[in-house]
């Protein structure tokens, strides 16, 4: 791609990560989540692909694999936690420990160290979706010989 | 008319405006942008609905991803569409 290309998408790539990590990292207070928040990093992902072309992350196929095998893992694990009480139970919700401050009431600026094992699942989610989404960008950016145009 | 309906006119138009060019331009590559347009306006209007989950997830998925896609696509087959 052009110089124009590339020098925005080298400006926005940290930006547009940072963002998705913002979504992902108050899903449980503000609109969006795991799924989004990956779907945005992604997005930064792809963008960089598309400027700069795929052959600078060519062996980055099995960290991206690694990644999305973790997340999903994580989100299961995560749920057998609460198999005390019901698969996907909220163990660590109330007990002031990780994430384990009660939401308070009323109008209130969100408190970000609340709602237990839901900020761990939109992590693992967003890892999920992160390397399930860029794994597939990349594949098909590899597809079919190496030029860098 | 408010402000909000008219803004939820405008970006609903533009959603099919865009849509059509998508279809009836014979240039790949512009085909694909008008469709990422598409993308952004239709999150615009999720947005001015009060679904602001749907819109970032339209956003990032629809605006952003189909269209990088498609442009990687254009890159490794012909940028004019033939008859």
């Amino acid at each position: 791609m052009t110089v124009v290309v590339r020098t925005v998408a080298r400006v926005l790539f940290p930006v547009a990560l940072v963002f998705g990590g913002y979504v992902i990292m108050h899903g449980h207070l503000t609109p969006g989540g795991g799924f989004q928040g990956g779907a945005v990093a992604a997005s930064a992902l792809a963008m960089v692909l598309v400027a700069f072309g795929a052959g600078r992350l060519k062996d980055k196929k099995g960290l991206l694999s690694a990644l999305e095998s973790l997340g999903g893992t994580a989100f299961v694990v995560l749920g057998f936690l609460g198999l005390g009480l019901t698969y996907f139970a909220n163990v660590l919700a109330g007990s002031y420990g990780l994430f384990g401050r009660p939401v308070p009431y009323g109008p209130n600026p969100g408190d970000l160290n609340t709602a237990g094992t839901l900020p761990l699942m939109n992590w693992a989610v967003g890892f999920k979706v992160l390397a399930g989404l860029g794994a597939a960008v990349l594949l098909f950016a590899l597809f079919g010989g190496e030029d860098d145009r | 008319m408010t402000l909000w309906a008219s803004l939820l006119t405008m970006s609903l138009a533009m959603t099919v405006l865009a849509g059509l060019l998508a279809v009836v331009l014979r240039d790949l590559l512009a085909a694909a942008l008008a469709l990422g347009a598409q993308g952004l306006f239709l999150s615009l209007a999720f947005y001015l609905l009060q679904a602001p989950d749907v819109a970032i997830a339209q956003a990032g998925i629809g605006a952003a991803l189909t269209t990088a896609i498609f442009l990687l696509a254009i890159r490794r087959t012909r940028r004019k569409e033939e008859e």
